[in-house]
């Protein structure tokens, strides 16, 4: 067993490699050569006083800032002698799961492949790369023909695989009993209760203030709002990613906000930054790839037909068409429970040697991916820095919610922790619900893959991404889906088919998300 | 203290006369119709009956308007000559003339605050003035209207002068050889090249404004409102594909790529908030307050030219455009705003903007007159500025007070009705 001590210095290490020849660090060396000529820099102290040079002009700020974001990714320590796979995944039974999982998509989109006589990857003659060129930015205005193309899976596909997982160590031998899962989740893991919530969650609690209550109509701004402005001025102009996240808890200003997601989420818009995602649009104009046929067919059925998101069709190919090619995301593999699908070059599967990862960010698109993105470009308008603020989120958070994993913010642990919490507290609802086969979780369960994406309207769900940043967790999207329930519970002790339960919660866009988590979490008697 | 007398109802001396039961005729077949026949107390008159409301259209109105006797309580829903303001060619003439008395009484910094509308002239009657302003600014692109159409019919752009030699050459024919009919009149405008792009797509605004009184001027200005999209990416390539560039409704609803189940439309507060979110609060404020200043001066511009008349109210739908700077232009004001529904948000939407037109025509004498709000309507100008904050010696003077308007901003108008009004004569309370 390491000690804490080591542990640390691993851990510094780790940081300091993936930091090194980064554009951060060359910026670095080069203020501090060009600081010794200053008056200020003496050299019997010169470590001090460049120290001293950089904090003053805030390159120590921007500093602290990247090692902020690389302890957010970081892959998390094990025994040395473990290979990554146990690492990332410690339980077994996760992992053979998502494996399986893993290997129908794959089998499901070669057989499409197959089917369609449409190669998984392919280089464009020049007229079709000219042509792309030039309506780069009305590629929404193109109707291709997508109707041989079929989703690779939906969510709900995706929930059936999670209600068969199996723990090896459980015994079933007793039949259904009380102490049976009365939920459609067969598995244990440990989730928190609503007493544990309100101690993780503090700043959500009645006396405390926050955006998305206290800056509402009847409100007085001067009691809460025009100070709470003014501060989120200051963590902006300080460029501190940690202050940012902090804040962020009580919600984020609509006017500092995609500063303030900037900053918490380190998107610094370098140099390089641009560089790369030209090149990935270098590469979207180069090759075609098959699941870009099953994102013009995602955004097309989901984003395009939103009230609100249509306007933001082009740029989400934009990203989603770019998001693809990035091998940058495959960083994200050494802590996801996934592992990246490969494909063979034809004729030598099996070959290691000639396996490529596919498509070659690893991720395959699901029915209503897109939707991840759509509430961004709220938020951003250059395709550059939105696509990085995406592809941050993506890799801190989202992937999460389509992959299997026992992490307290894996997509399992929300499903259990939602239905742990109904059954709790409302349990005449949860036990009324699955008398009449209406499992609260069939319902919930698009909500949560998606974060409340095309549900919740925008505003509101702005307000609910705050704190999945502020707080480093997706935790409150499976309070929020209990919260709902909760707040329609009178309704649903009325209706007697799963129809039914879903038409009383087919219309989310009229909740206000702040309210609903403060009196679940805060204002029930426990 | 209340008294019946005949069919109306005489409330205490705050309240003007109020009738409990009105006559209505109405010739339009959409939302009006809806929450006309369902307001309690209100009964359809046929053909030939006495009316004491008539949400008449602006052909009605021109044919019978001059040979009605109207008692005192009658309203109508239009002025007698609101075509000053709404017809293209008369808006232009009365906001030039406006503008010049602003700059000869209070001077120019004054009046450049009248420059919301594009560079506009008049034809034929202005040809060579605008060729003259035409030939100063070559490659530059101009849009040609027609005076008194609308649904974007008849519009077109060009560049160069031979586009409309065509044109040009119907209107010299000699007076005996023209038809009056046949020869419209047109207006050309400057054509906004610039215009704010929300990802690569044009918009234009959607604004309602109630006038109820001209002399003197009483406005109220509606929270709710839409940005409506073009279908297509914007470009200034073609000129002659329509679809991009006129964002009506109407002509979208006939481009080929257009979902009816889509509506391409944004409700007022998204646009704010998205605004919000790209430029902060302070500009987008700003920004409003430049669109309140468009209503105001455009009002103030016909107010000695419209004939006043305390059976007339007007319900407007104002077309704003921005551009890259987050300047608004006014493009045109409509009299009869298309209150037929695309989906059901806009029929609850556009249910509500009447239905609280209505409440401020308050046939029912339940509105003291003192009201600064009634439902999703803020009174914006009342014989002089409207501010949120109420008059008082701390406010004197104050440059701290802001205007009574909410366009873009939450409109909770139940819960302010229910605050607001009595229920109607014959009703219960709930």
């Amino acid at each position: 067993m390491m000690n804490e001590g080591s542990e640390l210095s691993v851990t510094i290490a780790q940081i300091v490699q993936r930091l090194k020849g980064t554009h951060l660090h060359s910026q670095l060396e080069k203020q501090a050569k060009e600081c010794l000529h200053r008056p200020e820099i003496r050299l019997e102290s010169i470590k001090e006083d460049v120290r001293k040079f950089l904090r003053a002009t805030g390159w120590e700020r921007k500093l602290q800032n990247a090692v902020y974001r690389e302890l957010h990714i970081l892959p998390p320590s094990g025994h040395p002698e473990a290979p990554l796979e146990h690492t990332k995944e410690p339980l077994a039974y996760m992992r053979k799961a998502q494996a399986s999982w893993e290997k129908r998509i794959l089998k499901s989109l070669n057989s499409m492949c197959t089917e369609l006589g449409v190669p998984l990857a392919r280089k464009r003659p020049v007229l079709e790369q000219k042509e792309l060129t030039s309506k780069w930015n009305e590629m929404g205005a193109d109707e291709p023909d997508l109707s041989k193309f079929r989703p690779v899976y939906a969510p709900k596909d995706f929930l059936e695989v999670l209600i068969n997982l199996k723990n090896p160590n459980h015994d079933h031998s007793d039949g259904l009993t009380a102490r049976s899962h009365w939920g459609l989740i067969p598995i244990s893991l440990s989730v928190r209760d609503v007493p544990q919530l309100r101690e993780a969650y503090p700043e959500l609690s009645l006396s405390c203030s926050q955006l998305g209550i206290d800056d509402h109509a009847h409100v007085p701004p001067d009691l809460f709002e025009s100070e709470h402005i003014r501060i989120g001025k200051k963590v902006v102009d300080e460029q501190d990613s940690a202050a940012a996240q902090q804040y962020s808890r009580q919600g984020s200003p609509t006017g500092l906000r995609a500063q303030l997601w900037a900053l918490i989420l380190n998107i610094t818009n370098d140099p390089e930054d641009v560089a790369h995602y030209e090149q990935l649009k270098a590469a979207v104009i180069h090759h075609d790839l098959l699941v870009d046929n099953l994102i013009y067919k995602d955004v097309k059925l989901t984003a395009s037909n939103d009230d609100y998101y249509f306007v933001f069709e082009d740029v989400l190919y934009q990203v989603l068409l770019c998001f693809s090619r990035d091998t940058a995301v495959l960083e994200h593999f050494s802590y996801n429970s996934a592992t990246p699908p490969k494909s063979y070059i034809q004729g030598k599967t099996g070959e290691e040697e000639f396996a490529v990862v596919y498509p070659p960010n690893g991720v395959i698109p699901f029915h209503g991916f897109s939707m991840y993105v759509a509430p961004l470009c709220f938020l951003y308008n250059e395709p550059c820095k939105l696509y990085s603020v995406f592809r941050e989120m993506y890799v801190r958070y989202f992937f999460r919610l389509h992959s299997i994993s026992s992490s307290p913010s894996g997509i399992v642990s929300l499903c259990l922790q939602f239905e742990r919490l109904l059954q709790i507290h409302l349990p005449q609802l949860f036990f009324h619900l699955q008398e009449i086969m209406a499992q609260p979780l069939r319902i919930a369960f698009k909500w949560m893959v998606r974060a409340f994406s095309g549900y919740l309207s925008t505003d509101q769900l702005l307000l609910l991404w705050d704190r999945i940043l502020g707080y480093d967790s997706l935790e409150l999207v499976a309070v929020l889906a209990a919260a709902v329930f909760a707040f329609r519970a009178e309704n649903l002790m009325e209706v007697t088919s799963l129809a039914s339960a879903e038409a009383v919660l087919a219309d989310l866009s009229t909740l206000k998300v702040m309210p609903l988590l403060q009196i679940f979490l805060f204002a029930n008697v426990i | 203290c209340l008294h019946l007398a005949g069919n109306h109802i005489k409330a205490d001396s705050n309240h003007r006369e109020g009738r409990s039961c009105v006559r209505y005729k109405c010739s339009l077949m959409n939302t009006v119709l809806d929450v006309l026949h369902q307001r309690p107390g209100w009964v359809e008159v046929k053909e030939d009956g006495e009316w004491d409301f008539n949400w008449c259209d602006v052909g009605w109105l021109r044919e019978n308007f001059d040979h009605s006797y109207m008692e005192e309580h009658v309203r109508i829903c239009h002025f007698r000559n609101h075509y000053e303001l709404t017809r293209k060619n008369l808006m232009v003439k009365n906001l030039k003339r406006y503008r010049k008395t602003v700059e000869r009484e209070a001077g120019r910094l004054e009046a450049v605050k009248c420059d919301f509308f594009p560079l506009t002239f008049v034809l034929p009657s202005e040809y060579h003035l605008f060729v003259e302003d035409f030939k100063r600014s070559p490659g530059s692109t101009w849009i040609m209207k027609p005076v008194a159409r609308s649904q974007g019919k008849g519009i077109f752009l060009f560049r160069k002068l031979k586009d409309i030699m065509e044109w040009k050459k119907d209107c010299t024919r000699s007076d005996e050889q023209r038809d009056e009919a046949q020869v419209e009149s047109y207006v050309v405008q400057s054509y906004i090249e610039n215009p704010y792009l929300i990802h690569g797509r044009k918009f234009d605004l959607r604004v309602y404004i109630l006038v109820t009184s001209y002399l003197p001027l009483k406005a109220w200005l509606y929270r709710d409102g839409f940005a409506r999209f073009s279908n297509t990416r914007f470009s200034l390539r073609t000129i002659d594909d329509q679809y991009v560039h006129l964002t009506n409704v109407a002509v979208q609803k006939t481009a080929p790529v257009y979902n009816p189940e889509k509506g391409c439309k944004w409700q007022m507060q998204q646009l704010r908030r998205y605004l919000t979110a790209k430029h902060g609060t302070y500009v987008v404020e700003e920004l409003f307050k430049d669109i309140d200043n468009i209503f105001i001066r455009s009002l103030q511009s016909v107010q000695k030219v419209i004939i006043n008349d305390k059976h007339c109210f007007e319900l407007y739908g104002y077309d704003i455009l921005l551009d890259q700077d987050l300047k608004p232009w006014l493009i045109e004001v409509n009299a009869s705003p298309s209150l037929t529904a695309s989906n059901q948000d806009d029929y609850e939407m556009k249910y509500s903007l009447i239905e609280d037109t209505l409440h401020i025509v308050d046939m029912e004498g339940r509105l003291t007159g003192k009201e600064k709000r009634v439902g999703g309507f803020d009174l914006m100008w009342n014989d002089g500025p409207v501010f949120r904050e109420n008059a008082g010696l701390e406010t004197l003077g104050s440059p701290f007070q802001t205007a009574n308007t909410h366009l873009g901003g939450v409109n909770d108008r139940k819960k302010q009705l229910r605050q607001l009004l009595k229920p109607f004569p014959g009703q219960k309370k709930v």
